[in-house]
């Protein structure tokens, strides 16, 4: 039943999650809360158990189609996008395009200017 | 023998979670064939792609998306449990990400001033409304954070989800190109970039097209993103005077 543990595994850790955050009152995601809690299992446990290595990346091969439902939901907001939409999308494009490429060239330097000095 | 009217099939139909899970699935597997007949080109992204065929079938059938939900969120339900499972790929990787620690930090926090300042920059330049500026700012958030930034500093939380969706599709379509124009190669890299900008859509993306190093990174980008977002953000609006 490699599917029913591994499944147990992750839901046991959202639902921590869930209770971590809804009893502090964080606002992050219980199942970002989650994935910490899990991490910190699989340091002090020091391997990945096989039944949750095949349903963890089972759903991670296809985390794509996971965003599907909640991505038709922008049906819902094409009124409030069409009111502002010029703006909308120029700062969605070229703000998302600079937050790439800073990001991307400054842990490349960070990277590079590292590994320089471990030479 | 008797034969139910198309009309009552159809009420039965589009009142029951069976035909939006099916139409979710065949709509996507279909996405995933065009996208590869185009030679796997990131513009027509099949997440996209699969989007804007499902909201077309929608109004074509004058179907509500609460309808659609009640059946496609057997789907939606696994995103949390996927979110936790990030979790295998940073332990798989737990030695690189330990190494670089500190410049992931500091990229991060560049990546985030970087997506506020210009978000917020153009948005005004542009004349956008001050709600709609508002709630642009938290789009590099996964959803369910951005919804509570955009709510705590008086944007509009239902629309920064909306505008979050919009970021991952666009961050998913500009990434190739903003990576070889950088001539940035390392996977890592490239996987942080992608979940600090595109979140979820980001981090799906890595994993399927650059690898499980580029996917363990994204989840990790993704997490941190969200994490330092929620308290740098109120300082930002406030520091220049917008929201509350």
């Amino acid at each position: 039943m490699p599917l029913i543990m591994g499944m147990s595994v992750l839901l046991a850790c959202q639902f921590l999650g869930e209770l971590v955050a809804r009893g502090l009152t964080l606002p992050i995601p219980g199942p970002v809360i989650g994935m910490v809690i899990l991490l910190v299992g699989l340091m002090v446990r020091g391997k990945v158990p096989t039944s949750l290595r095949v349903t963890g990346e089972g759903l991670l091969n296809y985390l794509t189609l996971l965003f599907v439902p909640a991505g038709v939901g922008l049906m819902v907001h094409f009124a409030l996008i069409g009111r502002d939409l010029l703006p909308i999308l120029v700062t969605l494009v070229v703000s998302t395009a600079l937050t790439l490429a800073a990001t991307a060239w400054a842990l490349d330097r960070l990277n590079r200017r590292r590994r320089g000095q471990g030479r | 023998m008797n034969v139910a009217t198309l009309d009552q099939l159809w009420v039965y139909l589009s009142g029951n979670p069976l035909l939006s899970l099916l139409v979710t699935l065949l709509v996507f597997t279909l996405a995933v064939r065009i996208n590869k007949a185009l030679g796997g080109t990131p513009l027509v992204h099949p997440v996209t792609l699969s989007i804007a065929m499902l909201i077309g079938l929608l109004l074509l059938v004058d179907m509500d998306y609460a309808t659609y939900f009640e059946g496609a969120q057997f789907i939606h339900f696994l995103l949390g449990p996927a979110t936790v499972a990030l979790a295998i790929p940073l332990y798989d990787h737990r030695e690189r990400v330990g190494r670089l620690l500190v410049p992931l930090l500091v990229a991060c926090v560049v990546g985030i001033v970087t997506a506020v300042a210009s978000t917020l920059g153009i948005a005004l330049a542009m004349g956008a409304r001050p709600e709609t500026v508002l709630s642009l700012a938290p789009r590099s958030v996964t959803s369910p954070i951005a919804m509570g930034i955009a709510e705590q500093i008086g944007g509009i939380p239902s629309l920064a989800a909306g505008l979050v969706l919009l970021t991952g599709s666009i961050g998913c379509a500009l990434a190739p190109w903003v990576f070889r124009l950088l001539r940035i190669t390392d996977p890592a890299v490239q996987g942080f970039a992608l979940g600090l900008s595109a979140h979820g859509f980001g981090t799906a993306q890595a994993f399927a097209r650059i690898g499980a190093v580029a996917g363990a990174f994204s989840g990790l980008a993704m997490g941190l993103t969200g994490l330092l977002t929620a308290f740098l953000l109120p300082l930002m609006t406030r520091l220049i005077g917008l929201g509350n």
